[in-house]
């Protein structure tokens, strides 16, 4: 197996890589969602997935918190192999965050409410502790005083963010982001993205797909593009902008710039 | 940097075909039936279960059936010399009194006749992609009525009188829940339209109408039709029997059309009204010309969903001495004649088809529908 | 009739007053209403002639006469010589018995049909399917009269009846199952169980108070255990079994002891369980299916176990849309088991509205109050349920 030319050679402890796919397959029926696909994520690191859709991207993002299982291959989550063993992908998810695409507030709940669930019913946090907990993230996302409101009287944008606040809840050593704009009206696109380049900032791992190539350009360390179910090419941003190696991302690229 | 692993030609779509891909019966068993400990124990306890109540089903009505027979002997073990299932004979010998009651065996083409052209023209109607819709509802809502009443009631036009107290059996049922769903539709319309009126009294009086109906058990509205009804009407004024029933199902059905029918209203947006209204349309030229025609098709599910019910429900009519298609399976079942141990189970095998076939279709053409009406849904 | 504050008062013999909106409205509606009164002083008219002429007694003192017919089951004492008052209230406390046992079985049915129906267990689901369309498709008295005539009916006589252990038997004369006889000092055992099921409470509310404070609950299973089941063995024992449980036993032609469930209620009971059973599960479908899925990955995402998303995410939410027409499945039960009165079991309608009225035939007075009742039921239920869903409603922009 080879090495991601562009990422940092840093091999020193297995701690070191938060997220490590080494050939992972996926089929969905007759569709081969996943072709083999390597992914090596080091700590600290901040990693944009792009590529058209139906390519794989938001699968490979699932698998790694194990909502889809992948049918061959290996991935390693900060340091734990996900495997059958329901324990593990437990084990895994409390320690990963997710941000979606769709907004999925859990509507029956306060945001504060959806904020606590996990701290009280899977990290067993005394309620007022998470309470605060949850209020500090919230103050984050500067949306502190619609605490008590339902999810269905914020906007998109607003839901976004908090969606950003109940992962953080968690303490997630990584985060997720599957197209977390690509819902929403075009005027909310950057309140959640300056959110997300905060969050980068504090040195969060983060794994984003995304076509904000504007956001690629600010924050990531390396940009990985996708297509049929395999990683087409994988460099730093700069590079992957000015100098694209492969025909395919060339093609994309010129359709998504415009 | 491209991953030198990466063979160009690797991901172009449908490569090398992978095991997983191909459909295999032992592969799919392993994944949908035997997935886990669990399941591999509900799985055969649902074969249990499954070949418990089919297997002795199928030898009921099949394998060990009689065919053939003219009364009881035929069908009894003692004679027959093995076990005995399903006695059709029982059937083939009361199918007349099943499916007319006792209307005169010479006269019985006219029930067939008029089952025939309330076929020929529900079946056009119901294709959304045949034409002239207008004209077919009109023969349909408007005309047929009056040629079924000739038909079946008899007494002119060289037609011999047959009185209502010899029909019976599936005629009855289906007499009841057509003119039922038909009768309904237009004072259902118009209750509904009344409960959304902005007439205070209007609204008062089709709501007060329509939660009693709807609030009210059907057999005690077949009580009320039966005994109450002749009393609040003037003395020496006999309402046929089989008339008052209809008059009590219709009311009852009436009640829950209107429901259907607000919902149909409700499901029309706006500004269809506004436009209306800014064309200079009165209230009924508005209702008629605008909302109703596109209200009403939305409902056709529900409407198709309620007179399921009602055909149904029609079973009820026998306990106020009515003898619909299971009451008349009811009183065969005290012939002398064939009193074999399995004939009343097969009475039921039997009448259980006729429903099942009816409902069963008609709910399958109303999710039809409403798959097509609002294809988004699914 | 024009207004006063009208700018140009119509001339009287040119412009129509009908129309003028507001006139119009009120001639409808003062149409409407004098025709409803009218019809209904025509129907009190006749009624009150027909009445007369049928020498057909009225008001409601025909609830102190004795009624003379005997019912064969009352929850309450009642004997030939009671009032038709009290056959009323006989009649009501069966249909409620039967509506009770059957809401709750129903119920069970409903929710295990409709969750099998979303199995991923291919033939489970299936079956399930088969099981709902079979039962919705079926007239619901078809199904009272085949259990009653083709099932119960052809059950063999209590001397040959079937027996499970001894202890359970099934004979066309109903299903006869043993009963607990209390002897002296059952009031202590039953005092323990009592205690028993309040301790427990007690218990669980701790162990919530618990979980807000700390994050963790208590562990309880076990000191449940103890208190339901051991607390009261321990007393019955300890007070030389007080309770005990009685086998019925042939004597002659019938059975002495344990208690009897007639085949009429049988019949209907299983029938309306089976039939609003289907019902009830494609309700429990519907709610489940429509919490999205996104639902269930976000609260996996958080680390959720299956087990807490479903309790915490999916089941709240489904419950917001299930609860409703669960309970006018409910009603619609309560409704239905007056069909009762084809197979003779003594419900409400059936004693009230059959047996009372067919002696007494005061048809207005016996159909209006069996009628009325009903009405109670679903005008209770119906303000139940605008009230819960005004409640339950999510907050939306």
């Amino acid at each position: 197996m080879s090495e991601h030319g562009s990422s940092p050679v840093i091999r020193t402890t297995r701690n070191a890589v938060a997220v490590e796919l080494s050939g992972v397959h996926k089929w969905f029926g007759e569709f081969h969602a996943l072709d083999g696909v390597d992914l090596k994520v080091m700590r600290g690191e901040r990693v944009v997935v792009c590529g058209p859709s139906g390519s794989g991207k938001s699968t490979m993002i699932r698998c790694i918190n194990g909502l889809e299982m992948h049918q061959r291959g290996k991935v390693v989550v900060d340091g734990v192999e996900l495997t059958d063993n329901l324990k593990r992908i437990d084990e895994v998810r409390r320690e990963v965050g997710m941000v979606f695409q769709s907004l999925n507030l859990f509507p029956h709940l306060t945001v504060l409410e959806n904020c606590t669930l996990a701290p009280i019913w899977v990290r067993h946090m005394p309620r007022r502790e998470a309470e605060a907990l949850a209020m500090q993230y919230l103050a984050r996302v500067y949306i502190p005083e619609q605490a008590a409101k339902y999810p269905g009287q914020l906007s998109g944008g607003q839901q976004q963010r908090v969606a950003i606040a109940r992962a953080l809840c968690m303490n997630p050593k990584i985060m997720l982001f599957d197209e977390p704009t690509s819902a929403l009206d075009p005027e909310m696109v950057k309140e959640v993205l300056d959110t997300m380049v905060e969050l980068a900032m504090d040195g969060m791992t983060m794994i984003v797909v995304s076509h904000e190539m504007g956001f690629a350009r600010q924050v990531a360390n390396r940009v990985v593009f996708m297509d049929f179910g395999q990683i087409v090419e994988s460099a730093e941003p700069e590079e992957f902008f000015s100098h694209p190696k492969h025909e395919r991302t060339k093609l994309f690229l010129s359709q998504i710039l415009h | 940097m491209v991953n030198p692993n990466l063979d160009p030609r690797g991901y172009q779509p449908g490569g090398v075909p992978s095991r997983e891909r191909r459909f295999r019966v032992t592969t799919w068993a392993r994944a949908n039936l035997f997935n886990s400990w669990l399941n591999a124990v509900l799985t055969l306890a649902t074969l249990w279960l499954i070949w418990t109540v089919c297997w002795p089903l199928l030898k009921f009505l099949l394998i060990d059936a009689v065919w053939d027979g003219a009364s009881r002997v035929d069908c009894l073990a003692d004679r027959v010399g093995r076990d005995v299932g399903a006695c059709w004979p029982f059937i083939g010998a009361k199918l007349p009194q099943l499916l007319y009651g006792f209307y005169p065996i010479n006269e019985q083409w006219r029930v067939n006749l008029t089952a025939a052209l309330g076929l020929g023209l529900l079946v056009p109607l119901l294709m959304p992609s045949l034409p002239y819709k207008t004209a077919n509802a009109i023969l349909f809502f408007g005309v047929y009525p009056v040629v079924g009443f000739v038909l079946l009631v008899g007494g002119m036009l060289g037609l011999e009188h047959v009185e209502t107290r010899l029909w019976g059996g599936l005629l009855v049922t289906l007499v009841i829940a057509v003119t039922g769903i038909v009768g309904s539709l237009p004072l259902g319309i118009l209750l509904a339209l009344g409960r959304r009126s902005e007439m205070p009294a209007v609204r008062g009086v089709s709501i007060i109408f329509i939660e009693f109906w709807r609030g009210v058990p059907l057999i005690t509205v077949l009580f009320f039709a039966t005994y109450m009804l002749p009393l609040f009407l003037p003395a020496g004024w006999a309402i046929n029997p089989l008339l008052r029933v209809m008059i009590g199902v219709m009311l009852f059905a009436a009640a829950y059309m209107a429901e259907v029918v607000r919902g149909g209203l409700q499901a029309i947006p706006r500004a269809q009204y506004e436009a209306a209204q800014a064309l200079g349309l009165g209230y009924w030229r508005m209702m008629g010309l605008v909302i109703l025609p596109q209200a009403l098709k939305l409902v056709i599910p529900g409407i198709v969903n309620n007179f399921i019910g009602l055909f149904k429900d029609t079973t009820l009519v026998l306990i106020v001495a009515i003898f619909d298609l299971l009451g008349q399976l009811r009183a065969a079942f005290s012939d002398p004649n064939w009193a074999a141990p399995t004939t009343v189970a097969t009475g039921f095998a039997f009448a259980g088809i006729i429903y099942f076939c009816f409902c069963f279709g008609m709910s399958r053409y109303a999710l039809w529908m409403e798959r097509r009406l609002n294809p988004a849904d699914r | 009739m024009t207004e006063p504050g009208k700018a140009a008062p119509a001339a009287p013999g040119r412009a129509m007053p009908l129309a003028d909106p507001r006139f119009r409205s009120i001639f409808f509606q003062t149409v409407l209403i004098v025709t409803v009164l009218a019809a209904g002083y025509v129907a009190v008219i006749n009624a009150d002639a027909n009445l007369r002429a049928q020498r057909i007694a009225t008001g409601l003192g025909f609830l102190d006469h004795p009624a003379g017919f005997g019912i064969n089951q009352t929850l309450i004492a009642y004997s030939e010589a009671d009032s038709y008052g009290r056959v009323f209230v006989v009649g009501l406390l069966n249909t409620l018995l039967v509506s009770v046992i059957g809401i709750v079985l129903a119920t069970i049915v409903g929710f295990v049909v409709g969750i099998a129906r979303l199995s991923s267990n291919w033939l489970i689901a299936r079956a399930a399917g088969a099981y709902v369309e079979v039962m919705r498709n079926l007239p619901l008295l078809f199904q009272i009269l085949f259990w009653y005539l083709a099932v119960l009916g052809t059950l063999p006589s209590p001397r040959q009846s079937l027996s499970i252990a001894d202890s359970i038997f099934i004979s066309n004369r109903g299903i006869i199952v043993p009963s607990f006889a209390f002897g002296d000092g059952a009031e202590i055992v039953l005092a323990a169980l009592m205690l028993g099921i309040g301790a427990t409470a007690a218990l669980g509310m701790l162990s919530r108070h618990r979980r807000r404070a700390t994050g963790r609950p208590l562990t309880l299973w076990w000191a449940a255990v103890l208190l339901l089941v051991g607390l009261p063995l321990a007393v019955l024992a300890a007070t030389d079994f007080p309770i005990g449980i009685e086998r019925p036993v042939l004597r002659g032609f019938n059975f002495v002891g344990g208690v009897r469930m007639l085949p009429e209620f049988a019949a209907l009971l299983i029938a309306l369980v089976t039939y609003t059973g289907a019902f009830i599960a494609e309700i429990v479908r519907a709610g489940i299916l429509s919490v999205h899925r996104s639902q269930t990955e976000a609260a996996y995402a958080l680390g959720l176990t299956r087990g807490l998303a479903l309790r915490l995410i999916v089941v709240p939410q489904a419950l917001r849309l299930i609860v409703p027409p669960l309970t006018s499945q409910y009603l619609n039960l309560t409704k239905n088991s007056s069909l009762a009165v084809a197979i003779g079991y003594p419900d409400l309608f059936a004693v009230f509205a059959g047996t009372t009225l067919n002696q007494t035939g005061q048809a207005i007075e016996i159909i209006a109050i069996t009628m009325a009742i009903y009405l109670l039921l679903s005008l209770t239920t119906s303000a139940l349920m605008n009230w819960y869903n005004a409640r339950m409603r999510l907050a939306e922009r």
